[in-house]
């Protein structure tokens, strides 16, 4: 009998070992931990339930069937993060690459079918070099099989990825289906064809870190959410995460004990707007005096940086929360801010994270540039997702609400719940002096008069009241107290049900 | 006694001149420009008059403009704070022509000691002792010689044209001297064109001790001990503390009496300062007289308990000093620190913007007491048009290693964010050895901190004791983590006991032990702290008890753990468990990126000129551009010979810190 458990023991210590220790240390030199070692860092201590140790692929072409490591280059399985259940799978990069065979991605497979069966998160760190080649074909059906794993689950539990070494082809797409990406600096980098393909095929000549790498990724292309320093950083930053997402579609946000005072007031934000209407301040101050603790857990913050996204929590529970930026482009919406904040709002909604909207837009961005892109489309996707969330949304419009963009960012005719205004606020078609330029063209030649209709404009249009008075704002509000009035208009919304009509799916903008 | 006065004045002196005059009953009037539209003093007085724009050339160095305002509301005093009309006699004149009262001397006094060389007659022949030496031309090296004997070595030789060092030289002995003449007078011939030399005494280790004085009207005069103010920064003081560590009851008398003796000499009403430079053998020399109220009264208010503006307006209203000599007091000890909106790790460049946080500490422990003269509040703004001081923070205690005490709790309690400031240089001065032991000059700065300032070193006690209070806050916060809903019931996560804090390059083992009270925590040595603290996560000052001890540390949460500030160290402070700690040992080290091949701007500021184009070679030392900030227009210079390989701002643009202005082949 001892026998047959020690053969356990032993059987388990050569599954734990990989590819052998020449290539964890290999990874180490890296600067890279192996995939049981990424687990144990993601997870709360000795919370980690291993599926599949002994799993093995079937093939044996290419000699492959004297190459049989147990595990088959990933680690699957379930653990806690702060109690919570989380399912996750671990590629090992010292197995064969950490390349995907069949057996690979049905490992993959199973855990994504039992997060959705138990309604827990999906957490992916991946490190491989790519599909199993000596398995054709089978690979890449093993691809596919996640991908629609990925496609299921999506809207279900959420799924973070992390980019932890090689995520090159087709494997790019699973990571690209999640709803969130963090990648390691300098050791990670993603991309549809290397260097190498685009060499031949463009006569670029591009490294792999400048053509995926984690600064790419979060300041060019916008794929990931979010860079951090080394293998430790990036997972305790997963925890963090995490902690602001709920377990799945019908969870609720997740609510932790806090220690702030929701009735908070701030006077440092009467003085936030600055006197002049030209002159830029920093949103993220309001935002992080709004939080609770001021914690702001800020996602694709080095891309389109006119809009901020992020979590905040009030009165401990997750709110999403999308701002425009004075600081950069005037904080203007653009193809990119609009496709970064509709996204995430998309996202809040899907799992019933109340969103938090801080308006100071002038409108959107004019050019060429932006109309060949495509601007009307991607502005529509804001527009679509503001309009078909359903969750609690709360709007304050610190300054500029000008023209199509105060339509689209959170208002009241988007069935924005509650509304508010600081009495700074301007909302109008446009700008006073533009708005003159039009309405007073026969003027233009006569500064005075100019002068004189721009004034009367302002008067008229640079407060928050017309709003007010056609209902469009449901207060005014004192800049101090904005953090007790929004946690109050959350406090009171935790009731709200709300549907839409019923369909197959939607029809966003793509 | 006046019913309503104006001060001429912004920021902190304005709010402290309004203070007194309200305790007094007097009406305030402040006057503001644009920038200041929303400034605390404003805020303040009772009635406030706009008088131009933000440049103090347009508005508060415009004497009709605030004698228009002194008319409109009324006003039969003004005070005129420090700096701007402060000194101006013709501005005192033309109050005094208007019917108005000055706060402050005659303008006969004022005239005089605007002065330097005529100030320095005047005092020599007041019996005040003046810096020996020989103002007239000199003929050869041997006359230089006989007169830097008859003054007495070490002399310095200087250039009449002279400045930023050249044509200057020191000599200890006559052949020194013989040489020093000649390369002095060659230097300044190639240099300045003109080769006209001086001599003077040259003090060794020397001291800024100055002597408030203060008269009436009718022809009383008293002095109000010293001030001790060595620590400069390019001439700019930064700490002041009274009365001075060096000083002796004898020197201080001496000093005393000629003091009042050149305020007399004037016929000086109201307060003032003379100021003298003292050697180490405690000879002290005329500098000179600052005919109004010093940024730095407050430490002589503090040991003396006198209330030098509520003086100056009474002697300004006719009042008479019912103060003798004998009745001033020297009571405990004061020392004040300059806050400045000035970054200490980018060389003290000034650095504008929003308070986002100001939070001034509010009491001082045991019988110490603290006092902060502030023009600013939470959520306003440094502009770059005036004076960069935050706050001028203050401390008393019964001796000066209490009030040290006091001052390195106060700076560490004192929360500004938003902006650069020099919090964590005054911290590091509070604990410099030579600072404690009072030996300064006023080379200070410059001897102990010639590479300028990137932090301070903490001890390793210090260390361990932050190690302890890093364990006690993780643990807290760690726990409040595990505390969220959703978890699986039964299989909540337990928070360990055992870490491993990395900071200040040591890596300690520790066993948390928490009870009702508080927690001990182990160290793998054996060592033990006891810590106990109501520090709940998102509180950014954590006051802590650590062995009986108050440690209060700035802290933030990083991706790395905690950032920590104390005593002017900043720390990057890692909580691991064993095994993460154990796996951090891989983690590779990023070293920044070499920003040598960048021009960044190191302030926030507007680019001026650009001296050089895109393809040119430049030699170290070479201007490559000029961004003006605070009104000061700073060359920037090439750090190592180079070609320019891209310019990326233009002229007029407005730059952020770290901006990339040109970039380097």
């Amino acid at each position: 009998m001892k026998n047959i458990l020690r053969e356990l023991e032993s059987r388990r210590s050569e599954a734990c070992l990989g590819g052998g220790q020449r290539r964890i240390d290999a990874q180490h030199k890296k600067g890279k931990l192996t995939a049981r070692e990424r687990i144990e860092v993601l997870l709360d201590e000795d919370s980690f339930e291993e599926f599949d140790m002994f799993k093995a692929h079937r093939c044996v072409d290419f000699g492959m069937d004297k190459v049989k490591i147990p595990g088959d280059g990933v680690v699957t399985g379930w653990g806690t993060i702060n109690g919570r259940q989380v399912y996750v799978f671990s590629q090992d990069f010292t197995v064969l690459g950490g390349s995907l065979s069949e057996t690979h991605a049905e490992k993959i497979c199973k855990i994504m079918d039992m997060a959705m069966k138990a309604g827990a998160p999906v957490i992916g760190l991946n490190d491989s070099g790519g599909a199993r080649i000596q398995e054709g074909v089978a690979s890449l059906g093993g691809y596919a099989d996640v991908f629609q794993k990925n496609i299921l689950a999506s809207g279900v539990v959420p799924q973070i990825s992390v980019i932890m070494g090689p995520c090159a082809g087709g494997a790019v797409y699973s990571p690209a289906m999640t709803d969130f990406i963090y990648m390691v600096r300098d050791s990670s980098y993603m991309f549809v064809t290397g260097p190498d393909v685009v060499k031949t095929v463009t006569n670029e000549i591009v490294s792999a870190e400048e053509l995926g790498g984690a600064k790419t990724h979060t300041t060019k292309s916008s794929v990931a959410d979010g860079a951090f320093d080394n293998d430790i950083e990036t997972l305790t930053e997963v925890r963090r995460l995490f902690d602001f997402l709920p377990l799945n579609n019908r969870a609720g946000v997740p609510v932790r004990p806090f220690f702030d005072d929701n009735a908070r007031l701030e006077p440092s934000l009467d003085t936030l707007v600055p006197e002049s209407p030209n002159q830029p301040y920093d949103m993220r101050e309001l935002v992080k005096k709004i939080a609770d603790e001021g914690d702001f857990l800020e996602m694709q913050a080095a891309f389109a940086g006119n809009i901020l996204t992020g979590f905040i929590r009030l009165e401990g529970a997750s709110v999403g929360v999308v701002a425009n930026q004075p600081l950069v482009l005037a904080g203007c919406l653009d193809i990119d801010a609009s496709r970064k904040a509709a996204r995430f709002v998309r996202f809040c909604d899907a799992f019933d994270i109340p969103i938090l909207t801080l308006v100071d837009v002038p409108g959107f961005l004019p050019g060429t540039a932006q109309e060949y892109g495509g601007v009307i489309k991607h502005g529509a996707k804001l527009l679509f997702a503001y309009g078909e969330a359903t969750v609690p949304k709360v709007t304050v419009i610190t300054r500029k609400a000008y023209g199509g963009a105060y339509d689209v960012m959170a208002s009241k005719h988007l069935r924005g719940d509650f509304n508010y205004a600081w009495p700074t606020a301007q909302i109008a078609v446009m700008g006073a002096k533009g708005a003159v330029e039009i309405l007073y063209r026969q003027d233009l030649g006569d500064a005075d008069k100019i002068a004189a209709h721009t004034a009367e404009y302002e008067g008229r249009f640079a407060n928050p009241f017309v709003a007010a008075e056609k209902g469009f704002i449901d207060d005014v509000i004192m800049p101090h107290a904005t953090r007790k009035r929004v946690a109050r208009a959350f406090a009171s919304l935790r009731g709200k049900r709300m549907e839409n009509p019923w369909k197959k799916h939607d029809n966003i903008p793509l | 006694m006046f019913k309503k006065i104006l001060i001429a004045n912004r920021g902190e002196i304005a709010c402290r001149v309004i203070e007194t005059a309200r305790r007094m009953g007097i009406a305030t009037v402040a006057v503001y420009s644009d920038a200041d539209r929303n400034a605390r003093h404003v805020e303040m007085a009772d009635e406030a008059v706009h008088i131009g724009p933000s440049p103090a050339a347009e508005s508060y160095l415009l004497s009709e403009r605030i004698l228009q305002a002194v008319r409109e509301t009324g006003a039969e005093a003004v005070h005129p704070g420090y700096g701007f009309l402060s000194e101006n006699r013709l501005f005192a004149e033309a109050l005094a022509a208007a019917g108005v009262a000055f706060i402050g001397p005659s303008p006969r006094a004022i005239e005089c000691m605007g002065d330097k060389i005529a100030s320095k007659e005047l005092a020599a022949k007041a019996g005040v002792s003046t810096v020996p030496g020989h103002m007239g031309l000199i003929a050869d090296a041997e006359q230089a010689v006989q007169i830097s004997r008859e003054i007495g070595y070490p002399v310095m030789i200087k250039a009449s044209a002279g400045g930023g060092g050249k044509g200057m030289r020191i000599a200890w002995s006559d052949s020194e001297a013989r040489e020093g003449f000649q390369s002095s007078k060659n230097e300044a011939a190639s240099s300045f064109g003109d080769d006209r030399i001086f001599i003077e005494k040259f003090i060794t280790q020397p001291r800024h001790i100055e002597i408030q004085v203060l008269g009436d009207s009718h022809g009383n005069l008293i002095y109000l001990n010293e001030r001790e103010c060595s620590i400069q920064r390019r001439n700019q003081k930064v700490i002041e503390e009274a009365p001075s560590p060096f000083m002796d009851a004898s020197t201080r008398a001496a000093m005393g009496a000629q003091a009042v003796a050149l305020a007399a000499a004037v016929e000086y009403q109201s307060a003032g300062t003379v100021e003298f430079i003292v050697d180490a053998a405690r000879n002290f020399y005329f500098l000179e007289m600052n005919t109004r109220l010093q940024v730095e009264h407050p430490v002589t208010e503090l040991i003396t308990g006198i209330d030098l503006v509520e003086q100056m307006i009474r002697v300004a209203a006719g009042e008479r000093l019912t103060l003798a000599q004998q009745d001033v007091p020297l009571n405990g000890w004061a020392i004040e620190s300059r806050l400045y909106a000035e970054d200490p790790t980018r060389n003290f460049l000034p650095s504008t913007g929003r308070l986002t946080r100001y939070r001034p500490p509010e009491r001082a422990l045991g019988e110490a007491v603290l006092r902060n003269d502030t023009g600013v509040f939470e959520g306003g703004e440094i502009s770059m048009f005036y004076d960069p001081m935050i706050a001028k923070l203050c401390t008393w205690a019964p001796d000066r290693a209490l009030a040290i005490r006091a001052m390195r709790d106060a700076l560490d309690e004192f929360e500004v964010e938003g902006i650069g400031h020099n919090i964590p240089f005054l911290s590091a001065v509070m604990d410099h050895p030579k600072f404690v032991a009072g030996e300064v000059t006023t080379a200070f700065i410059d001897e102990e901190y010639p590479n300028g300032f990137c932090g301070a070193t903490l001890d390793t006690a210090t260390l361990r004791r932050l190690a302890a209070a890093a364990a006690a806050m993780y643990r807290v916060q760690e726990i409040r983590d595990a505390r969220i809903s959703g978890r699986m019931d039964n299989h909540e996560r337990e928070v360990g006991s055992d870490w491993v804090i990395s900071l200040g390059g040591q890596d300690i083992g520790v066993t948390i032990d928490a009870d009702r009270a508080g927690a001990t925590v182990r160290f793998e040595d054996g060592e033990t702290h006891r810590v106990a603290s109501d520090w709940v996560p998102g509180v950014s000052l954590a006051v802590m008890d650590v062995d009986g001890q108050r440690l209060v540390i700035k802290v933030e949460r990083t991706p790395y753990g905690y950032r920590m500030r104390h005593r002017g160290a900043d720390l990057k402070v890692r909580v691991q468990t064993p095994r993460k700690f154990a796996l951090s040992k891989w983690m590779i080290e990023k070293t920044p990126p070499d920003t040598s091949k960048y021009l960044l701007c190191p302030m926030p500021g507007l680019v001026v000129s650009l001296a050089v184009a895109e393809g040119d070679t430049v030699e170290e030392g070479q201007a490559l551009c000029t961004v003006e900030a605070m009104k000061m227009e700073n060359v920037l210079r090439a750090e190592k010979r180079g070609v320019v390989a891209r310019i990326n701002a233009e002229v007029g643009a407005s730059l952020a810190v770290d901006d990339v202005i040109m970039e380097f082949a």
